[in-house]
């Protein structure tokens, strides 16, 4: 047994680390918040040379076939970075989605522009109700000669205006389906959604009977499902990983003030106080660490209670980030409350993805019904 | 990142549970509640310990020159983890094992290594250890017992306090002071008293739950010879800080298993038992506490998993390790309050009451938890060492 990333995985992480230092740093993070999809296309190719947007999948569909602790490396990076715009969106929600539910052909023209950086896209799942639960999804799939129709509303979608196109989960009466949708559809509405965290955009999503062609569709019933159970607990882990960089990040941003920061005469870093608080975030940000990557591992080996294991990292990862955002600015004082200052981004990051794929609230729910419910022997 | 057992892993693991299979006692946790005096119940133990030794399982870490068996860090987790797992009884020689030999191994003579060793292996000889002093806790380098060289014989003088095992032990490890000139971390030295020496009384600690598992140690003139000095004369911080390290990165190993036992035992209480009409396993707030102490539970044993790793890989343990004991003792507090809350008024109910759930262990459990965050190490010294050592901040003290 061995806990810890292999050499490879090492190198891994420290060409990320650099790269997203040299390409997105915070000025150029700050400068695509304020445009309107804080989307890149300079900064997406050179993430594509890397291999990034095909990271995970097979080399047959233009990616590197690399499991999930390669992926949780990465996003890890990103997460320190505070990488705005739609990685998260196209490559593990569309790409994950399509790459378990898609034919050949679709895989071919869908998942092949993913991976080669060719295309952004993104999955249309929660409604209206605000519940990231697959059984919530109701608009409306009406079978048509040519394929089928898509009528309904769709929220907080992340990153829908950068798209080219949506996998959209519908409901064909009473089974869920997986559908590929063109953002330039007839009938689609993407309207924007302002919201604190303005590094990843949300939006409202309008279908008026948009057109799905029959080649565009990717499941119905059971395997639409189970596509859809794969992308979110993918998605939900990477997005765990990308938390954790931002912990890593605040935890060093608030360290290094405190020993830059002299009130007293001396260091506020040598109070106990303020020391503390930065020995909190240390526990917070290693605990996060420890349950994400566990969970990436037990996801890609397909590991018994992997389930459970994605719940917990995020579960854990969406209290701790909100907390440990909360003491990197109350350790750097009013000075944490300014706009200049960076904490302010990842703190707004922290909130928007505690509230994404279900808060702490919704995963230990989860961790109740697989855990409490059907107490199994786990030792 | 592989965390799948290794095939010598799994030999290891599956040699093991054979033999406890064989040898370990199932009446352990009936026992406890039973009406044994400490005497009766510590000589079961020794007994234990002393088939452990034959079963050649005890100081599995130590070198085999030394009697152990050379195991790796790993193969010591899963030993923990086994015990635990079966409800398996501790062994009474810990403090020896773990503490006392592995610092005799570090830093005693060849002599010392021949005297003490395989009498702490096999159980003959138990052990304590000497450390905290009413003036001298979380500040141990402020420790006033002291020594003075007569001939061959250092005299010792003072009173430890929170000694574990100190009735029941022949020898203990001692942290003096040598030179009361010197700067405080540098005038120490560490001695190996026979606590049947004259001058030597031990007195019981009684605790909050009304056990003394510790004792106060009162030394008076006490003559040690000088060839029990463990490493050299003045230098007993060094040797004794390298004890407190093997103490807190042990601490947690087995503890996941116990606290994992617990947790399942309390999700059947909670099936079983009311609240608002319903089995409180189906409360929704109840149903969120319990869920967020398995996720606690489960992290634990992750970060050991991790740190476990990292020691194995570096030698030296990593920012993981160094938060084991804040996480394992403030979980322990919380899960006990949710056993407590979820039991309610009958938590609270002790050993004895016909009405109490599993005995009392809840109510005893709770109280017990409550020194978690002081023993080994306050919660707040734990911060203060990552805010210094892992963070690099200044030193506030």
């Amino acid at each position: 047994m061995q806990f810890g990333l292999t050499e490879t995985q090492q190198v891994m992480k420290n060409s990320a680390r650099e790269f997203f230092s040299a390409e997105c740093p915070i000025a150029e993070v700050r400068r695509l918040m304020d445009t309107p999809t804080a989307a890149d296309a300079a900064l997406w190719r050179k993430m594509a040379h890397q291999g990034w947007t095909g990271i995970v999948f097979d080399e047959e569909y233009g990616g590197l076939g690399l499991g999930l602790v390669e992926m949780a490396v990465a996003l890890e990076e990103m997460g320190r970075a505070l990488l705005p715009g739609p990685y998260l969106s196209t490559v593990l929600l569309a790409g994950i989605a399509i790459d378990a539910s898609g034919n050949p052909a679709q895989k071919r023209k869908y998942l092949s522009r993913i991976a080669m950086g060719e295309a952004h896209a993104t999955l249309a799942l929660v409604e209206a109700s605000a519940r990231w639960d697959p059984d919530a999804v109701q608009l409306d799939a009406q079978p048509t000669p040519a394929g089928f129709a898509l009528t309904g509303r769709k929220m907080f979608v992340p990153d829908a205006a950068a798209a080219d196109f949506l996998v959209c989960a519908a409901r064909r009466g009473p089974d869920l389906g997986l559908f590929i949708v063109p953002r330039d559809a007839r009938g689609l509405t993407v309207s924007p959604l302002p919201a604190i965290d303005e590094t990843r955009k949300l939006y409202q999503v309008a279908f008026d009977n948009v057109p799905v062609a029959e080649e565009d569709v990717l499941a119905i019933g059971d395997s639409a499902r189970a596509a859809l159970d794969r992308a979110l607990a993918v998605a939900t882990v990477a997005l765990a990983a990308e938390m954790v960089g931002g912990m890593q990040r605040v935890m060093e941003i608030a360290v290094e003030y405190a020993k830059a920061r002299k009130q007293f005469g001396k260091p506020i870093g040598q109070f106990q106080a303020v020391q503390h608080l930065c020995a909190d975030m240390l526990l917070l940000t290693e605990s996060s660490r420890s349950a994400a990557y566990y969970a990436a591992w037990a996801l890609q080996d397909r590991a018994p209670g992997a389930d459970v294991a994605v719940s917990i990292a995020k579960a854990y990862a969406s209290d701790a980030y909100r907390e440990v955002g909360n003491r990197g600015i109350q350790v750097q004082g009013g000075m944490g409350f300014t706009w200049e200052n960076n904490v302010h981004l990842y703190y707004k990051r922290a909130k928007a993805s505690e509230l994404m794929f279900g808060d702490a609230t919704y995963h230990r729910e989860r961790i109740a019904r697989l855990a409490i419910d059907r107490p199994t022997d786990n030792l | 990142m592989d965390l799948n057992p290794t095939p010598q892993e799994r030999q290891f693991r599956d040699e093991l549970r054979f033999w406890l299979e064989a040898h370990a006692p199932r009446d352990w946790e009936a026992r406890q509640s039973a009406t044994d005096s400490m005497e009766a119940r510590f000589a079961f133990l020794r007994d234990w310990q002393r088939q452990v030794y034959e079963g050649g399982w005890a100081g599995l870490s130590w070198p085999k020159a030394y009697g152990g068996r050379g195991a790796t860090l790993m193969e010591k987790a899963i030993f923990t983890e086994e015990l635990a797992r079966i409800g398996a009884p501790p062994l009474p020689g810990i403090l020896g094992l773990e503490l006392v030999g592995p610092t005799i191994i570090a830093f005693g003579s060849e002599a010392q290594k021949q005297r003490y060793l395989a009498k702490i292996l096999s159980g003959e000889e138990i052990w304590c250890q000497g450390f905290s002093e009413p003036n001298a806790g979380s500040d141990l380098a402020a420790l006033r017992t002291e020594a003075a060289l007569d001939g061959d014989h250092f005299v010792v003088t003072g009173q430890k306090v929170w000694t574990s095992y100190g009735w029941a032990s022949a020898w203990c490890e001692l942290v003096v002071r040598t030179d009361a000139g010197a700067e405080k971390h540098k005038g120490l030295t560490v001695l190996l008293v026979d606590m049947h020496s004259p001058g030597v009384e031990v007195r019981p600690l009684r605790q909050m739950t009304g056990e003394t598992e510790f004792n106060e140690l009162f030394f008076e003139n006490v003559r040690v010879p000088a060839a029990n000095v463990v490493g050299r004369v003045n230098d007993g911080w060094n040797v004794a800080l390298g004890t407190l390290m093997h103490e807190r990165a042990l601490l947690g190993a087995g503890l996941q298993i116990t606290f994992k036992r617990q947790f399942g035992r309390l999700v059947e209480l909670a099936h079983q038992i009311e609240r608002n009409g319903r089995p409180a396993a189906e409360d929704p707030v109840i149903r969120q506490k319990l869920a967020q102490c398995y996720a606690e539970i489960e992290i634990m044993r992750l970060n050991q998993m991790r740190a476990i790793s990292r020691v194995m890989e570096t030698g030296k343990p990593g920012p993981e390790g160094s938060i084991q004991k804040i996480f394992w003792s403030e979980l322990n507090q919380r899960f006990q309050q949710i056993a407590m809350e979820l039991l309610g008024p009958y938590g609270q109910l002790t050993r004895g009451s016909e009405f109490a759930f599993d005995d009392g262990q809840w109510s005893y459990n709770w109280l017990r938890a409550r020194g978690n965050t002081i023993e080994a190490g306050t919660s707040e010294i734990q911060r203060n060492i990552v805010g210094h050592f892992v963070l690099g901040l200044p030193k506030s003290y």
